[in-house]
């Protein structure tokens, strides 16, 4: 197949962002008749490459040639007429339209829709790729493997000669995502080039014929078609989890990064417990959630985000009522008591969605700092409040925990998200938590801050707490945490001791291979 | 919104800004300048419908102002409308949009005017008739807002559409009940009975100012303070501020929710019973003021602050006041009175864009 040119070839594109490289410097291929997947932890890089083929970004550096001619995509639309064509993990199509409608959408505005025309094409083209779409189905009432479907058929009516797939599988149900992968193998056989971006590794194994490795930006490998076809399926599995994880650099790291302190109290009884817990959601059902954490424990949750984790966390919080199961916190059930009470008996959840619900932007610090607490003494005295004893708090925190902050009543939407992340720790930690839930915790933050935050959660930990460390970040993980339990599909799917094998352990649990 | 960002008392006094005067300045203009520029507006419309505008406002200006007796009508009415807006307060800043005040209002109207006369009647004294008709109304008030308030608590149905037709059925069933239910049999007129001019709410100081306006006052002052001041007040800012931050802190959101319907429509009930009581004396059938809508945009003009309030409304009471007179005189209908506040409202607006522009500019 290598004699044939590449249809779409990407070289040494560059793109930054404050604070962060996205993509370094990478060399990307694709040939047509081949599904090309890209592998990569969250933050590798992976979006942010496919955003600049689809148009919605653009490279700082490098080129993009398609069909032997440099191009500069600069907008979706260029894009689409260049034969690009994406599929998202959401569907972008109008829920309460029509399939066709949907698809007539890009038409002059002032002519009658050609909806008989179109829906001719749609079931010309479905045949020819082997799916069943129903034109006149309204967009909403299908499965979203049925919405992606339509979308690929939109993509090819369209001309597009070249099809990313970003994370199209990981909403779907398994039978869907197979129907999918079947799907792309027609497609390729049809001269089609397919870009297939996946966190699971059976998928890339299954249906891939080549696979690219991004971490941290960089490309860190390339499996070409030959040698995977070589590679038996466990010997592909490793090279990748390899690859995946650095597992070489790693191994010889750890050997002198062993000196992580745990303060966990192995004899002591669980602070929080959590047996048999349920969580109804249409999105990603959690069930048989089995966990115990000691004081001085850190419990690490990993997986790739949208495993239920978020789930998991406001059902323990009590933001969410559970469907069934049981969750004790120094020996006391609390799953039927309110929010407010399962933090008076010390439990904490610093959410991840420090803005949206963390926090009131349009609030001052000082208010925000005590947010939990509206008409406790002694801030407030039967019901009124005391500025004085409010100031001095905030004042104190403020300095205790270095928030960079103009004066106490700036409203904290104006602070960097460091210091918010700040005040929202200086508010959960205050007091004597028993057992904290970080969602997330270093998830936007710089360098700086992220150590902060790091050291804050070691020292909640020393103090004798119970913390659960939610985080889509590996080394955040291995970094802190006693024992690191794997999120996948709502369950967790495995709890590792945090050794030396833990890495290529974890990386294999998160990729789906068991 | 604006008003949601202000002090909680909280503002560090070791930082005074060095050119506060300065700043004062600034924030004069950008209130009175609109103001000219809104009567600018409102101006040339009427001279396009030939009418000298300074004659026009001047007119208004005395009437509603500097006659004993315009004066006198002008304080009277800021009363009930002082009442709405303290209704209309506590639910915005919650975030809920009631805006079935007209209903609330109206029920609670019939209420006391059923109720006051009838409890002179068993020799009831007049101050505890009073009290007692002014409870009735505002529990009266406040049950007309269980259902939005239970339906919005519950399954979080929006209160817009639930209180306005809440408030259309009230309007229908305050007008069923005074022809049919409480109606004066004495009178061929239909409405209910008069309550006697000794019977009413006192004058204030000998004057002919209605002491509705100092219930009013209080009214407003009271809900100001309680939602700056007190726990419960921040509990309603963080809901309306950010309802998901709410839940997240353990906020009772439901119960939060169904407290400020039962307040804010009790407000508006009580404003009834002050204006039958204080000026009216009874509820003629199809009476409907419609103070409901008309406060709503005062209130957002003062960005729900209490103090703001009490000066749009003494303006827009005013105002009122006097077109009314204009209208018979000068030929020009009083609803140009609403006119005059929906153009100051637009270039309020305006201005609050511009000042933004150049804030964040400097920022």
């Amino acid at each position: 197949m290598s004699d044939i040119a590449p249809v779409l070839s990407v070289k040494q594109i560059t793109k930054r962002f404050p604070g962060i490289v996205a993509n370094d410097q990478v060399d990307f291929a694709l040939w047509p008749g081949e599904v090309h997947v890209l592998l990569g932890e969250n933050g590798a890089g992976k979006s942010t490459l496919v955003s600049m083929l689809a148009g919605l970004l653009q490279p700082d550096e490098g080129s993009i040639t398609l069909a032997g001619e440099q191009q500069s995509i600069h907008s979706p639309q260029r894009a689409l007429d260049l034969g690009i064509g994406t599929v998202f993990q959401h569907s972008m199509m109008v829920p309460s339209l029509s399939v066709v409608d949907n698809f007539v959408l890009g038409e002059r505005w002032w002519k009658r829709p050609p909806r008989a025309r179109f829906a001719q094409e749609i079931a010309r083209v479905s045949k020819e790729i082997g799916v069943q779409v129903n034109p006149y189905a309204t967009a909403g009432s299908l499965s979203l493997g049925e919405q992606q479907q339509a979308e690929i058929v939109r993509t090819l009516l369209r001309g597009s000669r070249v099809l990313i797939l970003d994370e199209a599988t990981a909403m779907l149900t398994p039978q869907n995502a197979s129907e999918l992968g079947q799907l792309m193998r027609r497609l390729v056989a049809q001269g089609l080039a397919v870009v297939f971006i996946t966190h699971k590794l059976n998928e890339a194994l299954d249906w891939g014929d080549r696979i690219s490795v991004l971490r941290l930006g960089r490309k860190v490998g390339e499996i070409t078609p030959d040698s995977l076809r070589a590679l038996s399926r466990e010997e592909a599995t490793r090279r990748v989890v390899q690859l995946m994880f650095n597992l070489d650099a790693a191994q010889s790291r750890e050997a002198e990064h062993r000196e992580r302190s745990s303060s966990c109290q192995h004899d002591a009884s669980p602070v929080l417990e959590i047996h048999a817990l349920e969580v109804n959601d249409a999105l990603m059902p959690v069930s048989r959630i089995e966990l115990r954490i000691r004081p001085g424990e850190i419990i690490g949750v990993a997986g790739i985000d949208g495993n239920g984790q978020k789930q998991l966390a406001e059902a323990i919080a009590g933001q969410r009522p559970l469907s069934s199961g049981r969750i004790w916190l120094d020996g006391t059930s609390i799953e039927s008591d309110s929010i407010g009470e399962r933090r008076r008996r010390g439990l904490r959840y610093v959410t991840d969605n420090r803005l949206g619900e963390g926090t009131v932007g349009t609030f001052p610090v000082a208010t925000n700092l005590l947010l939990k607490q509206i008409g406790d003494p002694p801030f407030w005295r039967n019901g009124i409040e005391q500025t004085a004893a409010i100031a001095e708090w905030s004042r104190v925190r403020i300095r205790e925990y270095d928030i960079r902050v103009p004066q106490t009543d700036t409203p904290i939407g104006k602070l960097s998200g460091g210091n918010i992340q700040k005040a929202v720790l200086a508010r959960e930690l205050g007091g004597t938590p028993r057992a904290v839930i970080f969602s997330k915790p270093t998830y936007g933050l710089d360098l700086q801050n992220i150590r902060s935050t790091r050291r804050r959660i070691r020292e909640t930990a020393e103090s004798g707490s119970a913390v659960m460390l939610i985080s889509t970040d590996l080394e955040e993980i291995l970094e802190l945490a006693d024992r690191i339990a794997v999120m996948s599909q709502g369950q967790i799917v495995g709890v590792v001791e945090n050794d030396p094998r833990a890495r290529s352990r974890v990386g294999e649990l998160m990729s789906g291979v068991h | 919104m604006n008003s949601q960002s202000e002090q909680t008392g909280l503002s560090s006094p070791a930082v005074v800004l060095p050119s506060w005067t300065k700043v004062w300045l600034m924030r004069l203009a950008y209130s009175v300048l609109p103001l000219l520029i809104a009567l600018a507006i409102t101006g040339s419309l009427l001279l396009m419908m030939g009418v000298n505008p300074l004659k026009y406002y001047a007119y208004i200006v005395r009437k509603g102002l500097f006659t004993p007796s315009g004066l006198a009508a002008t304080l009277t009415r800021m009363g009930p409308l002082l009442l709405i807006a303290a209704s209309l307060i506590v639910a915005f800043r919650a975030g809920l949009w009631n805006l079935g005040g007209d209903g609330q209002f109206l029920l609670g109207a019939v209420t006391s005017s059923a109720l006051a006369p009838a409890l002179i009647g068993w020799g009831v004294p007049v101050w505890l008739t009073l009290l007692l008709a002014m409870l009735a109304a505002v529990v009266v008030g406040a049950i007309w807002a269980l259902l939005p308030g239970l339906l919005k608590a519950w399954q979080n149905i929006n209160e817009i559409i639930t209180t306005m037709m809440m408030s259309f059925l009230g309007i229908s069933l305050a007008n069923v009940l005074v022809k049919l239910v409480f109606c004066d049999p004495n009178t061929t007129v239909p409405q209910t009975r008069t309550l006697p001019w000794e019977d009413r709410l006192p004058a204030l100081f000998g004057s002919n100012i209605s002491s509705g306006l100092l219930i009013g006052l209080v009214a407003i002052l009271a809900v100001h303070w309680m939602m700056t001041r007190s726990a419960f007040g921040l509990q309603l800012r963080v809901v309306g501020a950010n309802p998901q931050a709410a839940i997240h802190a353990g906020i009772p959101v439901s119960l939060l929710t169904l407290a400020v319907f039962a307040l804010s429509a009790a407000l508006a009930g009580l404003g009834g019973a002050v204006e039958i009581m204080g000026v009216q004396g009874n509820v003629r059938a199809d009476w409907n003021p419609a103070y409901g809508l008309v406060v709503v945009p005062l209130v957002f003009l003062a960005r729900f602050n209490g103090f703001g309030t009490i000066a749009f409304v003494f303006l827009f009471s005013m105002l009122s006041i006097g077109s009314e007179s204009a209208a018979r005189r000068m030929d020009i209908p009083n609803h140009f009175t609403l006119v005059t506040v929906a153009v100051l409202m637009l270039v309020l607006g305006l201005t609050e864009c511009v000042e933004q522009r150049q804030r964040q500019k400097k920022g």
